[in-house]
């Protein structure tokens, strides 16, 4: 008797259960990339990869980390492709061996956030290097997302061009959060502080508070984006083939036209140059 | 108490949260909760299918192992016995972001079990969680039947139920505190957004759940949204909590 009802509740909860999980995948052919949350976060992926999946029938699990944890999940096999932005990084990763090939495939461009009241008095200007230097010098809370990500670098480059030793100055008034792009912007806007951001996560990012751009439009904010197959010499179970179908059409004027169409209130975000020499 | 006074209003207009604000991300989040679950949006179903999907096979997996291995550690006497139920009773606290990095490297192409490729799939979130729920499951099902045992030993011994054999009577005596305890385990594993979100690597449509949109709408600013996700997930759990709860009692009025 004992047994049977206990029988019984087992075979409902396994009724319950099993048939959930025995649903056929959504497609057998699929790749991982590994990216930023700089090009989820905005939205792109959300764009590009339907079109992508009409065109091919391949699906693109794409894991969002930092710059330096993307390449990271990369350099461990656990992805085909990367796509991130930090040129220099890049090339180290494929010349290490883990990855085929860098292409260029499109840049935004980073923007100096800051609350309205502007305690360090730089709003406006275009030079981020003088706007940086006043930042410090006024004591001005700075967000910095101080997770090896491509703006977390691209960050530590400004101060280097500013000849700022931020490791020697960093007191109270510079906060390494160790997190997102968004996570960041939501402290900031918390605590009124300023806060490198790319633009396309800032045009999406929906709680601004009391935040708006200070700084935008100097060349040295520039952020090249790139893509790179993870080498199959060193993993061999990467999907090379479907692995270099997307790169491919990401270079392709096809995908290059859908990375320009890609807009917030009419603006783009990414500006495809995957022809460019040098990018 | 005058001075408590002075400060507490103090300390109100030091603070300058507009209260307002506050008040208004309530109002959007109850309006996105409540948009999100008439709307019935397949995207979202899919995010609740899966969180429920991944949770309920992790406590299943949980129970499965961890019924048996409680009633043997209930029943059974060695050296070593006491360090290793503390050692349990320790890992109920096992942080999920710690169970999830483990299951990480375990599961990554350059770990052991890299070769199955089981990592950035749900397969994989099942796994941690099960890791995280098992302890649960031990340590009750281990006090449990230990003081059923103490307390219905001799009248079992003396209807030859010894050792194993008294296990199936004691599992169904104690099975309204077991059922807490699987209960208990469930909300463990659906609260969790630390492992899923390492081993699951919250990829759209295929390893997003409940918690890690919550911690990806949080992160791109849309706060409404983020606490709507929460209400739906909140209100979730106490259905299923209810659920457990109607078994039980029913369950009980006919046991008698």
């Amino acid at each position: 008797m004992i047994n049977r009802r206990m029988g019984l509740g087992l075979a409902l909860a396994l009724a319950l259960v099993v048939p959930a999980f025995a649903q056929a995948p959504a497609s057998d052919r699929f790749i991982t990339v590994s990216s930023t949350t700089s090009t989820t976060d905005s939205g792109l992926f959300t764009h590009l990869l339907p079109l992508f999946k009409a065109k091919t029938g391949i699906d693109v699990r794409v894991v969002s980390q930092g710059t330096g944890q993307a390449l990271d999940t990369g350099r461990r096999g656990d992805a085909d492709v990367v796509f991130v932005h930090a040129r220099a990084q890049e090339l180290k990763f494929v010349e290490e061996g883990f990855g085929v090939e860098r292409k260029p495939v499109m840049y935004n461009d980073f923007v100096l956030i800051g609350p309205k009241t502007d305690p360090a008095g730089i709003k406006g200007g275009k030079d981020i290097v003088s706007a940086l230097k006043a930042v410090q010098a006024r004591g001005a809370l700075f967000i910095s997302r101080g997770d090896k990500s491509g703006t977390h670098s691209a960050e530590l480059n400004l101060w280097k061009a500013a000849e700022i030793n931020i490791d020697a100055v960093k007191g109270p008034w510079y906060r390494e959060i160790g997190q997102g792009m968004g996570a960041a912007l939501n402290m900031a806007s918390a605590q009124n502080g300023y806060v490198l951001s790319d633009r396309a996560t800032w045009l999406h990012f929906r709680n601004r508070g009391d935040l708006e751009v200070v700084v935008e439009g100097d060349r040295r904010l520039f952020n090249q984006y790139g893509v790179i197959l993870v080498n199959p010499a060193k993993h061999p179970h990467v999907k090379k083939a479907d692995g270099q179908v997307f790169i491919d059409w990401l270079v392709s004027p096809e995908g290059q036209k859908a990375i320009s169409d890609y807009k917030i209130n009419g603006a783009s975000l990414f500006f495809p140059n995957a022809t460019q020499p040098g990018a | 108490m005058l001075r408590l006074s002075c400060f507490l209003r103090k300390l109100l207009s030091d603070v300058k949260i507009p209260l307002y604000i506050i008040a208004m991300d309530v109002l959007g989040a109850m309006q996105a909760a409540i948009g999100l679950m008439v709307t019935f949006d397949p995207q979202f179903l899919q995010i609740v299918g899966l969180s429920l999907r991944v949770t309920l096979t992790a406590v299943l997996l949980a129970a499965l192992i961890g019924l048996p291995v409680g009633a043997w550690l209930a029943l059974s006497r060695f050296r070593g016995r006491a360090a290793l139920i503390v050692l349990i009773n320790g890992l109920m606290g096992l942080p999920p972001v710690v169970a999830g990095l483990f299951v990480f490297l375990l599961l990554s192409r350059s770990g052991p079990l890299g070769p199955l490729g089981l990592l950035f799939t749900p397969t994989a979130m099942v796994v941690a969680q099960t890791i995280l729920v098992l302890p649960i499951v031990i340590a009750l099902t281990r006090g449990t039947l230990e003081e059923l045992w103490q307390e219905y030993r001799e009248h079992l011994t003396s209807l030859g139920l010894t050792g194993w054999r008294a296990v199936p009577t004691l599992l169904w005596d104690g099975r309204f505190a077991l059922a807490t305890g699987l209960l208990a385990g469930f909300g463990r594993a659906s609260a969790e957004v630390g492992a899923v979100l390492i081993v699951g690597g919250n990829i759209a449509g295929y390893t997003r759940t409940m918690t890690t949109t919550i911690a990806l709408e949080t992160s791109k600013g849309d706060l409404p949204l983020a606490l709507g996700l929460g209400l739906v997930l909140m209100a979730l759990t106490l259905a299923i909590n209810a659920a457990g709860y109607a078994a039980s009692r029913i369950g009980a009025r006919f046991a008698g």
